[in-house]
């Protein structure tokens, strides 16, 4: 079952030097219960994307078009298209959302019981005790260690770990189908990082919801996603299963993150093998493949059409699709 | 190859912890870096890694004596630098230099990329051969940057960029030394790969040795002759990279190489992982005996009461009661 489907998602934001287009007319659907990744650099659009299904854009300072139907517990919704009041039926509930960094998205001043009592307070319509009790489970499955007592203690007393663990708990108080993770691990150590992402692997079945996981680590993504995202620029690059992904990248931007990584399982070699240059300004992008600039093989394509033409997202197999005129196999000299 | 250009013995920093209130006393200390011994040679890059608040980035401030060392010695060329006043070290300075990892707070926003490359001639009372700014302009070419950008300010230049200005600074007096505080960890993994290929060339041209401070654990085998493992401030273990990686003797360090993802989804679901329980305990009371003892697997009652001694074990030298 397709759980959410976005159409010709675009983000623009108005400045004095002109408008950002941080996110360029994408579109990507995804089922129940699977797990999305988006991978891109810094700048590329992967967080803008998900604030804007989230309705945490301000409508003053974004543009923002396209559409992206949700199947939510009482039928289905337009999350773009829908009022901001009426967004906070779904918010919280149907679908929620953990960020990057534990430090600095929990209240200081709350104690982390509070926290998640006040999101579960706002769906249900049961006595404090009840939510109380329903924080205190919560707390127990995310793998805090003696959740009855902690439940009353300040997020300062936390590691950052330990912190991100009540952001999911709270995240999943109201039992979500889908759950929008933001660089969940990146604030943290590499063998926190390791115990965060089993649970939230264990929580998902648990659960069964969805979940699009947002980073910048292929490694990461290797591990937990079942389909890929790749966006450069604004625009969605390339989209694949995860396995054909890695097995068969279809764009030279795809191949050069991987080329890029320094890996420990392979032989060590003496250089990397760096992209050259820096992704574009996002106020004027190029006329054609945004890559472009930066592509080494742009020459295999006749008549500089890569610089000039933008190519569409198409399909090289049933669960791959990729935006490159080279892997599309037209007008290769 | 084989002199060493720094030897540190049994470096330690503490910092206080002081009560509230007029009369504050010291409470305790918080045991940054405990105890720590290695030596660098010519030419040569040694790789200090581990997670946040195991001590790495003190060691390496303290060692260039940005923090004054609480106990220990530092020799630099086989000078006792440790007791050195700031004026004593200024010549020094020439050769001792540092990278920052943050390339948008280590540069200030309000001078030109040329006054802050040029600002050590200044500090040094130093002219190059062929005037200040030719030599900043040459320094800017080698980096990777275009020297017309000379009077550009730091806001103009993306964060590879300005982490190469960081690294031209850090070049212009020609030092023979410098720490790399993670140089690449605030850049994106396409941009990282140019900056490590152009550290790596800079010290094959420039005959630099470097300390290279890091939590990425492939990063640094990448660039890395030898490699030490940090945890709670002391070494866990140090050993030349190929036989780090291939055959880590110490528990933290196979925990800690078995925790990074693979770029591959078939290899990365079906490796055994070994998941470390917990967090790092609070460097200002640290576990008595082996400060790894809480989280390891293979901990048992001498781990807890005697404090295992960095030891040579084939290539490699571990501090644990029970190695691999």
């Amino acid at each position: 079952m397709t759980l959410l489907h976005v159409r010709n998602l675009s983000v623009g934001f108005p400045t004095p030097d002109g408008v950002v287009h941080a996110v360029n007319d994408i579109s990507f659907s995804i089922n129940a219960g699977e797990t999305l990744a988006i991978v891109g650099e810094s700048g590329s659009g992967k967080t803008v994307t998900n604030l804007a299904l989230m309705g945490l854009l301000n409508n003053n300072t974004a543009q923002i078009s396209g559409t992206a139907t949700f199947q939510s517990h009482d039928g289905e919704i337009d999350l773009l298209g829908i009022e901001g009041s009426k967004l906070q039926k779904y918010r919280g509930r149907d679908i929620s959302m953990i960020f990057q960094d534990p430090m600095s998205s929990l209240h200081p001043y709350y104690s982390i019981g509070d926290q998640i009592i006040e999101a579960h307070q706002v769906h249900n319509q049961v006595e404090p005790e009840v939510s109380r009790q329903r924080a205190i489970e919560l707390l127990g499955l995310v793998g805090i260690p003696d959740p009855a007592s902690r439940v009353d203690s300040y997020p300062h007393q936390f590691s950052g770990g330990m912190r991100q663990r009540v952001m999911i708990a709270m995240a999943l108080v109201n039992n979500p189908s889908l759950l929008i993770a933001d660089e969940p691990t990146t604030a943290l150590d590499v063998t926190v990082q390791a115990q965060i992402l089993n649970l939230l692997k264990d929580l998902q079945s648990e659960f069964k919801m969805a979940i699009i996981l947002i980073t910048h680590d292929l490694g990461v993504v290797a591990g937990a996603a079942d389909n890929v995202n790749v966006m450069y620029a604004g625009r969605i690059v390339e989209s694949a299963n995860v396995f054909d992904l890695y097995a068969k990248p279809s764009m030279p931007y795809t191949q050069g993150l991987l080329d890029s990584i320094p890996r420990l399982d392979q032989p060590h070699t003496n250089r990397l093998s760096a992209i050259p240059g820096q992704p574009p300004s996002m106020i004027s992008l190029p006329p054609g493949c945004s890559f472009a600039p930066r592509c080494s093989r742009k020459d295999e394509v006749a008549g500089g059409r890569c610089s000039l033409e933008l190519p569409e997202l198409t399909l090289r197999s049933a669960s791959h699709s990729a935006r490159c005129f080279i892997s599309e196999g037209v007008a290769v000299k | 190859m084989s002199t060493p250009i720094l030897e540190v013995t049994n470096l330690a920093k503490y910092f206080p912890i002081q009560s509230q209130g007029i009369f504050s006393r010291v409470k305790g200390d918080n045991k940054a870096v405990n105890g720590i011994s290695f030596t660098l040679n010519a030419g040569e890059t040694l790789g200090l890694v581990g997670e946040s608040g195991c001590g790495k980035s003190t060691a390496g401030r303290t060692i260039l004596k940005l923090e004054e060392p609480t106990s220990g010695f530092i020799k630099f060329e086989g000078e006792d630098i440790t007791n050195y006043s700031p004026s004593k070290m200024k010549p020094l300075r020439t050769q001792m230099q540092m990278i920052f990892q943050d390339p948008y707070s280590s540069l200030n926003p309000r001078h030109t990329i040329g006054a802050i490359i040029s600002a050590s001639y200044e500090i040094q009372k130093l002219t190059p051969d062929g005037g200040v700014k030719l030599a900043v302009q040459e320094l800017m070419e080698r980096v990777g940057l275009n020297p017309e950008h000379f009077n550009r300010y730091p806001h103009e230049f993306s964060g590879g960029q300005r982490q190469r200005i960081g690294i031209a600074r850090a070049l212009a007096l020609k030092p023979r030394f410098i720490v790399c505080d993670e140089p690449v960890s605030a850049l994106d993994v396409s941009i990282q790969a140019q900056v490590v290929n152009l550290l790596d060339d800079l010290r094959d041209d420039f005959g630099l040795s470097y300390l290279f401070i890091a939590h990425d654990l492939s990063v640094v085998q990448h660039i890395s002759n030898r490699v030490a493992v940090m945890y709670l401030g002391k070494i866990m273990e140090l050993a030349p990279t190929e036989e780090l990686y291939q055959n880590p003797h110490h528990p933290y360090t196979q925990a800690l190489l078995s925790a990074i993802p693979l770029p591959d989804p078939i290899l990365e679901r079906k490796r055994e992982q070994i998941i470390l329980q917990g967090d790092i305990p609070n460097p200002v009371n640290p576990p008595t005996g082996c400060v790894f003892n809480t989280r390891c697997w293979k901990s048992q009652e001498i781990c807890r009461t005697s404090e295992p001694a960095l030891v040579q074990l084939g290539a490699s030298q571990v501090a644990c009661h029970f190695p691999n």
